[in-house]
């Protein structure tokens, strides 16, 4: 039984890697549809692996489930996956995060007109990036309670430090002569702002901006485990791994991983929009 | 150098919100403690009190101000009482001690850094297969950019229940999650520095008859090592994130993260504070050794720190 399970498990293994070899190698391998084609065989071939193991060497799904099970356990269950989106995504980390990004160009812009205050807020800042601030989750969970307004609270103060040092940095990056040539034109301060450099700044806010869709996600989810309503992904998957539903967890990952990409799609589609002209976007066309 | 005193001033400004904070912050608890006391409160019910914001009451109980800040379980404790905490768990406990945040701080290390060298060297290998093999690239390095939009630490708690069920327990499984967060910073940046020679330099390799694991040895590897410190920074403090979330839904007994959650349960806000704090220090030790060895390292090998 075990030889049949890792036998098969290798032979699919093989096809698929025989599959992409011969497209990665082909003549047409540089076409979009092949560059989709390639990791798309890839994860289905994970997949079909996954699921062979796990039904042929009789895995508990107590410790893994099979991919088929996490669909049909996802299928059943939208309504409630739903419910702790929008609690946990929409309320939560959507939320912080606009607060935390809101503050941090607040301060960017105030920090900006002082040389002397940039310089003390780029090393303090990015120090504060690194920190492992969702241990703060106990803390704000206790001040504003359980529900989602602690979460937010967490995730703007996450999403804040990466945002602020970005902008800062972006509001710094401009040349003396660009920065020269708006002086001769007769433009002050707000003018020479919104028609330099705030739009050179915008490459590094969106930058910041990116890196925040993750954070705000984890920072929701992780402040859950301090304490929730009855509702929320961090809330599910830590009572449905106390029930031992690990279908339900992988299903609440699942929308997780769907949430992430989705929010950091919207963000990269949003640069896209707005820096058009910068030559990272422009290369893309 | 010359940014010194700018640093210094955003510091005692933030401290300096800090500690105004703390009276609005614990006023409530303060009026309540005083009243106990005999202390003349205004207003003098607590249910009237709670009417007031913590700003309010604080203007309206300006001899109360000075309590603020000895509190034994403040909401908000001042700077003064995390310091007082941290230097009796760390200096003056034994580093043995199940109080002492040395103890504590170890088994947070132990797995972060374990996870870290796992991460940071099956990272390393997978982008050397990625640069050398176009079937490779094209399957996995999709899904290793897309995996950074994923909140991955949503997987900690069943990562460690999976590994429980099947016998292992302890240090590993927190290694693991420590190592799953290190290692796709590292392969997208090692990726990256392998692939940062240019086709002259590649080139001129060529020229000189130089076989593949010559160009790898002397040109791609060497020309990845500040590509690859700039992914060690990030992947170090998100290893130690991972330790430290991973003790949290598992009720582990030691460790920052088990410190945290005791200091939330049983209501002794200095013991999640000072673990608190003493995770920030070790993230920032960790990041700046890494600086450090990456200047020595750059300088070593004539090039200019980034």
């Amino acid at each position: 039984m075990t030889g049949t399970a890792f036998i098969s498990a290798l032979a699919v293994w093989a096809a698929g890697w025989f599959v992409n070899v011969q497209l990665a190698n082909s003549r047409m391998a540089d076409q979009p549809l092949v560059r989709l084609a390639v990791p798309a065989v890839f994860g289905v071939t994970l997949l079909i692996m996954w699921e062979i193991l796990v039904r042929l060497l009789e895995v508990s799904p107590v410790i893994l489930p099979p991919p088929t099970m996490i669909a049909d356990r996802f299928a059943n269950e939208l309504p409630i996956l739903w419910a702790d989106f929008e609690q946990t995504i929409i309320k939560g980390a959507m939320t912080g995060y606009i607060i935390g990004a809101a503050a941090a160009f607040g301060v960017a812009i105030l920090a900006d007109r002082s040389e002397f205050l940039t310089r003390g807020i780029l090393p303090v800042g990015s120090f504060m990036a690194a920190l492992p601030i969702v241990g703060t989750a106990p803390i704000f969970v206790r001040w504003l309670g359980s529900d989602w307004q602690s979460k937010a609270a967490v995730v703007a103060v996450m999403v804040f430090f990466p945002i602020l040092v970005n902008t800062v940095a972006g509001l710094r990056d401009t040349s003396a002569m660009q920065r020269d040539l708006m002086r001769t034109y007769g433009a002050g301060y707000w003018p020479t702002f919104f028609k330099l450099r705030l739009p050179a700044a915008l490459p590094f806010i969106f930058n910041g901006l990116k890196i925040a869709t993750t954070l705000a996600l984890i920072g929701a989810i992780v402040a859950e485990f301090f304490g929730s309503p009855t509702v929320g992904m961090g809330f599910r998957i830590s009572t449905s791994v106390g029930q031992l539903a690990l279908d339900m967890v992988w299903a609440e990952i699942v929308v997780a991983a769907l949430a992430g990409s989705a929010f950091y799609g919207l963000m990269a589609w949003i640069e896209g929009r707005v820096t058009f002209w910068h030559p990272s976007q422009r290369e893309r066309r | 150098m010359k940014s010194v005193l700018p640093v210094l001033t955003v510091i005692g400004a933030i401290l300096l919100v800090w500690i105004v904070s703390v009276v609005p912050m614990n006023m409530h608890l303060t009026a309540d403690q005083a009243q106990r006391q005999d202390i003349a409160v205004t207003p003098d019910t607590p249910a009237a009190r709670q009417d007031y914001s913590g700003i309010g009451l604080a203007l309206r109980n300006l001899h109360l101000a000075g309590a603020t800040y000895v509190l034994e379980r403040p909401r908000l404790p001042s700077p003064h009482q995390v310091a007082v905490e941290m230097w009796d768990t760390i200096a003056l406990k034994k580093v043995t001690s199940r109080r002492s945040l040395v103890y504590h701080g170890w088994v947070t290390l132990s797995a972060t850094l374990l996870g870290f060298a796992i991460g940071t060297g099956l990272g390393i290998l997978l982008a050397v297969g990625i640069v050398y093999n176009r079937a490779m690239d094209m399957s996995v390095m999709p899904w290793a950019i897309a995996s950074q939009t994923i909140p991955i630490l949503a997987l900690a708690p069943m990562i460690i229940v999976m590994l429980g069920a099947i016998g292992v327990q302890g240090l590993l499984p927190k290694a693991v999650i420590s190592a799953y967060l290190s290692f796709f910073p590292v392969v997208v940046g090692m990726v990256k520095g392998l692939r940062s020679p240019d086709a002259m330099q590649l080139d001129l390799l060529r020229t000189y008859s130089a076989s593949p694991a010559q160009g790898f040895w002397k040109l791609r590897l060497p020309a990845s090592v500040p590509y690859l410190f700039a992914s060690l920074k990030i992947g170090i403090s998100a290893s130690l994130v991972g330790a430290i979330v991973a003790e949290l839904p598992t009720g582990a007994r030691a460790g920052f993260g088990a410190r945290m959650l005791v200091g939330d349960q049983y209501g002794q806000p200095m013991v999640t504070w000072a673990a608190l704090f003493a995770a920030a220090i070790t993230a920032a030790a960790l990041v700046g050794l890494f600086s450090m060895i990456e200047r020595f390292t750059l300088r070593r090998m004539g090039m200019a720190a980034a």
